[in-house]
C-alpha cells in the first residue's frame, strides 16, 4: 500500500490553538515540510511573532525563539550572524511585520540578511480581537475601522512584498496565497525555494502568504476562502516579485 | 603587556575583545560612538562581527538574538538609546540570556545634551523596563576600572546567565588614560551548555520564550529570577572606601566619576586638616548596603554628590535608615562638579556636622580599601591587572 | 613633583588635543600617571577645542579641572575664557600670532610665542600647536625633550614626510621657553 499522507518532523504531533478555517495551520505545515524536505530540521531556528501565531515555537519541532512585537528579523539578524551555520526563518502576522516591525523588516531585507521571512497578511489584527491592521482592505470594517476602512483618513493597505522588492539588494520575494488547493501547492514551491536559497547562502527571502480569518472577518471557511480570492488578490497580486538570479551589480561608489 | 594612552570608549571596544566577545550590535550616538567605530575596524580582525543596527531597539533585538543561540555578545548605547534598548533588555533578563551593556551617560532628560551626566542611575538600577527584572550594574571610575568591569561583566552574565550593565557618564568614554588589559588575545568563545538554540541535533528541541500565560508559572519563573538576583545580591557587592582607616567627620558618597572629583577635594581638604571619608559603591546593584551602612556610622553626617537631580541619594537614604543626616547636592545637564565646587559642599556638610579641622593636625589623606567578593576568580579582575592567558 | 593640571584651548583643527595627546603619552611612558580630558561634540566641530591634561605622580583624582595651574591659548575666545580661570602662580602661554590682546594676569607667568609664523619658518604653519608644546616644555621642563619628540615620530610614522618639519617646530618652541626661563629669573 503506498502512503500517500503522513506527519511531518518538523512540526510537533500536538493540536494547534488556531481557529477553524484559519490558513496558519496550512502554512505551518508546508513550512515545516519544506524544512524537513531540505534536511533543514536539525539545523533550523524559528522565531515567533506576536500575535495569532505567538505559540508557535510550540508547534515547529525546532528550536524557536519568541520574539517581542515586531523585532522577529532584528532576532534572526543577530542569530544569523552569531551562527550563519543556522538556518533562520521567522514567523510574523501583518500588525507584527508590516506596522510595528516595519522598520526591522526593511533593513534585514536590506542587509541582505540571509533569512527566511514568512509574512501570513490576513487584513486583520487577530490575536487582539479583530482591529484594523496597516493591510486591511478599504472599506473593511474591523474593531477599530467601525466605519470601514476609510483610506482618505488611514492610507491604502501596504503591499509588503512590493515595497520589499524595490530594495537593490538582492533578494527572493513573492506573494502566495492559501485560498485553495492550487495555491497552497504553489505556496509550498515557493517557500521551499526560499528556504533553499537561504541553505545555499543566497539571499534574503521573504514571501507573503495571503492567509484568512474567518473569526475576525465574521465569515464562514468557505466564504473565508471566497472574500480572500475576490477582494484580496485583486489589491494583493501573486508571483514571484524579486529573484536573485535577476540582480546585476550597480556600479556606484564613493570611495 | 605595557600600558596603553586610550580613550574609554575605545578601551571598552578592546575588553570585550579580551573577554571573548566578538560580536557586537549596536548604533552610534554621541558621546559612545568610539566604541562602534572601533568595533567595526577590530571585530573583523578578529574573525568577528559588527553589525550597524537601524534602531537600538533592533539593537537590543540582535543581542537576544545572538546570545540565544549561544554567543557572547556586547552593545553600547548612551541615554536616549538606552531608553530605546528597554524592550529587549526585558526580554533577554526574562529568558536568563547573558548579555552586556554599556551606557555611557549622557545629559537628560528627553534629548538633553551630549556631554557627561549621571541621570540614568534609578534607570539602570531600579526600572530599566517592564516587569519584575533587575540588571547587575557596575559604575567604574577610570578608563582601566571601565576595561575591568567590561571584563567582570562578562563573567557575572555567563555565572549568573543575566544582563549586566556598565555604566559610566561622557567623561569615561571620552578621556584616555593609560591602560593595561589584563587577558591577551582574544578570550575563549562562549560554552553555550543545554540552553543555547544550536540546532536540535541529537536532542529535542528548545524554546527560548518569555511569555507564561499560566499565571503559575509565570509566577514561578518571577520566583526563580528572584532566586538568582539574591544569589547575586550575596555574592557580587563590591564598593570603595577612601580616606575611611582613620577616623573622619564626614561620608562622601558619590559614583562612577564624580568620586574621582570628590577624592581631589578630599585630599585638598585633608591637606588642611579637615576629616573626610568616601564611600564609592562599584556595583551599583547589587547595591552594598550593609558597608554603606557602616561607613555611615562612623560619620557625624554624610553628604552624597551626584551629576544627577539626586538617585543614588535614595539607596544612601535605605543604607543610613534614618540613622545620619545626608544633605546631598546634584549637578545636571552636562555640567560637573568641580574639585573645588565638591569642597565648598563638603565644607557645608562639615559645618553641619560642626567639625572642625582636626586638632592633630594634618591628616594624612588616600588610605584606600576595595571590597569584593572573597572569591578567587572575582578578585582577579578586580584587582590590579593579573594576566591571563587565552587563545 | 606633584601634579600638573595643563589646559590647551584653541580653535578645533589647530592640534590642541594632539598636543595634549602627546603629553600625556610621552608622560606615561615614564611611568606617571596621566589623564586626558577632552571637550567633545558641537565644539569640536568648527567651534573651540580644549583638553585638560593631568600629570601626576599619583593616581589622577579629578581629570576635570576648572582652575588649571598651566594654560596654552591658540585664540583669543580661549583667552578671554580661561585666562581668568588659571590658578594664582600659575604659567598662562599665549599664541601671539593669532591673539592680538594680552593676558590681564599680574600674579601669573605670561608668555607670548608667536606660534604660527615660528612653525612657518620650521616648515609647517599647521605645527603651531607643537610650538606651544615645546614652549610649555622648555619653560617648565615637566618633561623632557627626547621622550616628546619620539612621541612626535611615533604619532605622525604613516605620513613620515611631515616629522622633520613638526619636529623642528617643537624645537623651536622649546627655544622660546628655554630662554623665557632664562629671562625670567
Amino acid at each position: 500500500m503506498k502512503k500517500i499522507f503522513a506527519s511531518t518532523e518538523a512540526l510537533v504531533d500536538r493540536p494547534t490553538h488556531y481557529c477553524p478555517g484559519c490558513t496558519h495551520g496550512v502554512i505551518h505545515r508546508i513550512v515545516a515540510e519544506s524544512i524537513e524536505e531540505l534536511g533543514l530540521r536539525e539545523r533550523t531556528v524559528g522565531i515567533a511573532p506576536v500575535g495569532c501565531a505567538v505559540l508557535a515555537y510550540e508547534y515547529f519541532n525546532c528550536d524557536m525563539f519568541e520574539a517581542s512585537h515586531g523585532r522577529a528579523p532584528a532576532v534572526a539578524t543577530g542569530a544569523k550572524r552569531s551562527r550563519p551555520d543556522l538556518i533562520l526563518f521567522t514567523y510574523q502576522g501583518d500588525g507584527d511585520l508590516a506596522s510595528i516591525g516595519m522598520g526591522e523588516i526593511i533593513h534585514a531585507a536590506n542587509r541582505g540578511e540571509k533569512i527566511t521571512v514568512i509574512f501570513v497578511n490576513n487584513a486583520v489584527y487577530g490575536m487582539t480581537g479583530g482591529q484594523m491592521a496597516p493591510t486591511t482592505m478599504p472599506g473593511q470594517y474591523t474593531t477599530t475601522s467601525p466605519y470601514g476602512r476609510d483610506v482618505k483618513d488611514v492610507g491604502y493597505p501596504v503591499r509588503m512584498a512590493e515595497i520589499v522588492a524595490t530594495l537593490t539588494t538582492p533578494g527572493f520575494v513573492a506573494r502566495v496565497s492559501l485560498h485553495n488547493p492550487k495555491e497552497t501547492i504553489r505556496a509550498k514551491e515557493i517557500i521551499k525555494r526560499a528556504f533553499a536559497y537561504q541553505a545555499a547562502g543566497t539571499c534574503f527571502t521573504f514571501v507573503e502568504c495571503l492567509s484568512t480569518c474567518p473569526t475576525n472577518w465574521g465569515l464562514s471557511p468557505r466564504e473565508a476562502e471566497k472574500w480572500l480570492e475576490e477582494k484580496m488578490v485583486p489589491y494583493y497580486p501573486l508571483g514571484v516579485k524579486k529573484r536573485p538570479e535577476d540582480f546585476q551589480e550597480e556600479q556606484h561608489g564613493a570611495s | 603587556m605595557a600600558k596603553v594612552l586610550m580613550k574609554g570608549n575605545e578601551a571598552i571596544g578592546e575588553a570585550a575583545i579580551r573577554a571573548g566577545c566578538v560580536h557586537f550590535f549596536g548604533y552610534p550616538i554621541t558621546p559612545q560612538s568610539e566604541v562602534p567605530e572601533y568595533l567595526s575596524k577590530r571585530l573583523p580582525e578578529v574573525g568577528g562581527k559588527y553589525v550597524q543596527a537601524e534602531s537600538e531597539v533592533a539593537a537590543s533585538n540582535m543581542i537576544y538574538g545572538s546570545a540565544g543561540v549561544g554567543i557572547r555578545v556586547l552593545t553600547t548605547s548612551s541615554s536616549p538609546g538606552i531608553s530605546l534598548m528597554a524592550e529587549g533588555l526585558s526580554y533577554i533578563a526574562a529568558c536568563s540570556l547573558p548579555v552586556v551593556v554599556v551606557n555611557i551617560m549622557r545629559a537628560g532628560p528627553g534629548l538633553g545634551g551630549i556631554l557627561p551626566a549621571q541621570g540614568d542611575y534609578l534607570q539602570a538600577v531600579k526600572g530599566t523596563g517592564h516587569g519584575d527584572f533587575q540588571l547587575v550594574v557596575l559604575a567604574p571610575a577610570s578608563v582601566q576600572e571601565a576595561v575591568n568591569l567590561v571584563i567582570l561583566a562578562f563573567e557575572l552574565a555567563e555565572k549568573y546567565l543575566t544582563p549586566v550593565m556598565v555604566i559610566g557618564d561622557g567623561m569615561i568614554g571620552q578621556m584616555m588614560e593609560p591602560v593595561e588589559f589584563p587577558i591577551e588575545g582574544v578570550g575563549p568563545p562562549l560554552d553555550p551548555g543545554d540552553w543555547a538554540l544550536n540546532g536540535a541535533r541529537g536532542r529535542d528541541k528548545r524554546i527560548i520564550n518569555s511569555l507564561h500565560l499560566d499565571p503559575e508559572y509565570c509566577n514561578k519563573i518571577n520566583m526563580d529570577l528572584k532566586a538568582k538576583y539574591d544569589r547575586i545580591k550575596k555574592n557580587e557587592q563590591r564598593w570603595e572606601l577612601y580616606n575611611c582607616e582613620k577616623p573622619y567627620d564626614l561620608l562622601v558618597c558619590a559614583f562612577g566619576m564624580m568620586s574621582r572629583i570628590c577624592k581631589t577635594a578630599i585630599d585638598e581638604l585633608a591637606q588642611a586638616g579637615y576629616r573626610v571619608g568616601l564611600f564609592r559603591p562599584i556595583s551599583v546593584w547589587p547595591f552594598p548596603y550593609a558597608t554603606c551602612k557602616q561607613a555611615m556610622q562612623k560619620a557625624k553626617r554624610v553628604l552624597v554628590l551626584e551629576m544627577n537631580m539626586g538617585q543614588m541619594v535614595e539607596d544612601i537614604q535605605l543604607a543610613g535608615q534614618g540613622t545620619r543626616e545626608i544633605d546631598f547636592f546634584g549637578t545636571a545637564g552636562g555640567k560637573v562638579f568641580s574639585p573645588d565646587e565638591s569642597k565648598e559642599k563638603m565644607l557645608y556638610s562639615l559645618k553641619q556636622a560642626g567639625a572642625g579641622k582636626s586638632r592633630a593636625g594634618v591628616s594624612q589623606p588616600s588610605s584606600k580599601s576595595e571590597g569584593k567578593p572573597k572569591k578567587k576568580k572575582a578578585a582577579k579582575t578586580a584587582g590590579p591587572a593579573k594576566k591571563r592567558k587565552a587563545r | 613633583m606633584a601634579l600638573h593640571e595643563i589646559l590647551m584651548a584653541g580653535f578645533g583643527g589647530q592640534g590642541m588635543l594632539l598636543s595634549g595627546k602627546l603629553l600625556a603619552y610621552a608622560a606615561m611612558t615614564q611611568g606617571r600617571e596621566v589623564s586626558w580630558l577632552p571637550s567633545y561634540g558641537p565644539e569640536m566641530r568648527g567651534g573651540t577645542a580644549n583638553v585638560t591634561v593631568c600629570l601626576s605622580d599619583k593616581p589622577v583624582g579629578s581629570p576635570y579641572i576648572s582652575s588649571p595651574r598651566i594654560l596654552l591659548v591658540m585664540n583669543q575666545p580661549s583667552l578671554e575664557r580661561f585666562v581668568p580661570k588659571v590658578r594664582s602662580g600659575g604659567l598662562i602661554i599665549v599664541n601671539s600670532s593669532l591673539v592680538p590682546i594680552k593676558a590681564d594676569r599680574d600674579d601669573c607667568t605670561v608668555i607670548y610665542v608667536a606660534a604660527n609664523d615660528l612653525a612657518r619658518t620650521a616648515g609647517t604653519v599647521r605645527a603651531a600647536n607643537l610650538v606651544m608644546l615645546g614652549t610649555l616644555v622648555g619653560f617648565s621642563k615637566i618633561i623632557d625633550r627626547e621622550t616628546i619628540i619620539k612621541m612626535i615620530k611615533k604619532e605622525f610614522k604613516a605620513k613620515a614626510k611631515f616629522i622633520p618639519a613638526n619636529v623642528a617646530a617643537f624645537k623651536s618652541g622649546y627655544q622660546e621657553g628655554t630662554r623665557a626661563r632664562g629671562g625670567s629669573r
